[in-house]
């Protein structure tokens, strides 16, 4: 899926399914992160810093933009590149951010805990296709990350 | 340069408060543990920000699966808000209090 390339890119060896799957999920998570950030999916990705109120205000006040273009900036890479067959260590990055993204917001929605992956999940529970989704993730993420990982 | 004798300034000693000693404390950066978050990207996220090698990065990626935090950085207050941002950045779930 993914490889080290010489230089600290990765090449990418992905099926048109999976290409079209991640530009489908970036496009969902930038639609919502268009509106309010406070929905309760996307607490995972803006937690707090501080327990003090007045301090975490502050904080927010000061990083909340930065984190919130960043996110953007990840998504929309990932998606615009989506194609490819090789990226930058710059590009792979990126990538890793938005994957990690994805999978936070999909865990928060399915509550993934310790423990969530211990039993067997039935055939028939309504949650099925999204926790496919979220395996599938990271299963990509872990094999990005092996490809990146320095020595 | 001017010769023009200026008013001497008198530098009052003055005691050093509790205050003081307050913001001499460092600040500490806390992961916390999180059951979404790839333990080899938490590791990987640690050599990247901090530098670590991969021998400290795992272990102390594996305090936080372990023992459910750690602290992975301190200083002074704006260089601990810097890390706590980059590691939100990341995704990591990490918070700052005055050690």
């Amino acid at each position: 899926m993914f490889e080290r390339a010489p230089g600290g890119g990765v090449a990418l060896t992905l099926s048109s399914d999976e290409r079209a799957l991640l530009v489908g999920l970036t496009a969902e998570l930038r639609s919502l992160l268009e509106g309010e950030t406070s929905d309760p999916s996307l607490r995972r990705l803006f937690p707090p810093a501080y327990e003090d109120e007045r301090q975490q205000n502050a904080y927010r006040e000061l990083t909340g933009d930065g984190l919130l273009g960043g996110r953007r900036e990840a998504l929309e890479l990932l998606a615009s590149t989506a194609e490819r067959d090789s990226l930058t260590a710059e590009e792979a990055d990126a990538w890793l951010r938005a994957l990690n993204d994805l999978r936070l917001v999909l865990g928060t929605r399915l509550d993934v805990q310790e423990d969530t992956f211990a039993g067997e999940l039935r055939p028939t529970d309504p949650r099925t296709p999204a926790f496919a989704v979220y395996g599938y993730l990271s299963w990509m993420q872990e094999e990005l990350i092996e490809a990146l990982s320095p020595g | 340069m001017s010769t023009t004798a200026a008013p001497a300034e008198v530098e009052v000693e003055q005691p050093r408060g509790v205050e003081d000693y307050e913001q001499d404390r460092p600040w500490i950066v806390i992961v916390w543990n999180d059951p979404i978050n790839l333990m080899s990207y938490v590791t990987l996220v640690f050599q990247k920000l901090f530098g670590y090698s991969r021998a400290k990065a795992t272990q102390l990626m594996l305090q936080v699966h372990n023992d459910g935090k750690a602290v992975v950085s301190s200083g002074t207050r704006e260089k601990a808000e810097h890390d706590v941002a980059r590691l939100h950045a990341h995704g990591l779930w990490a918070t700052m209090r005055q050690d």
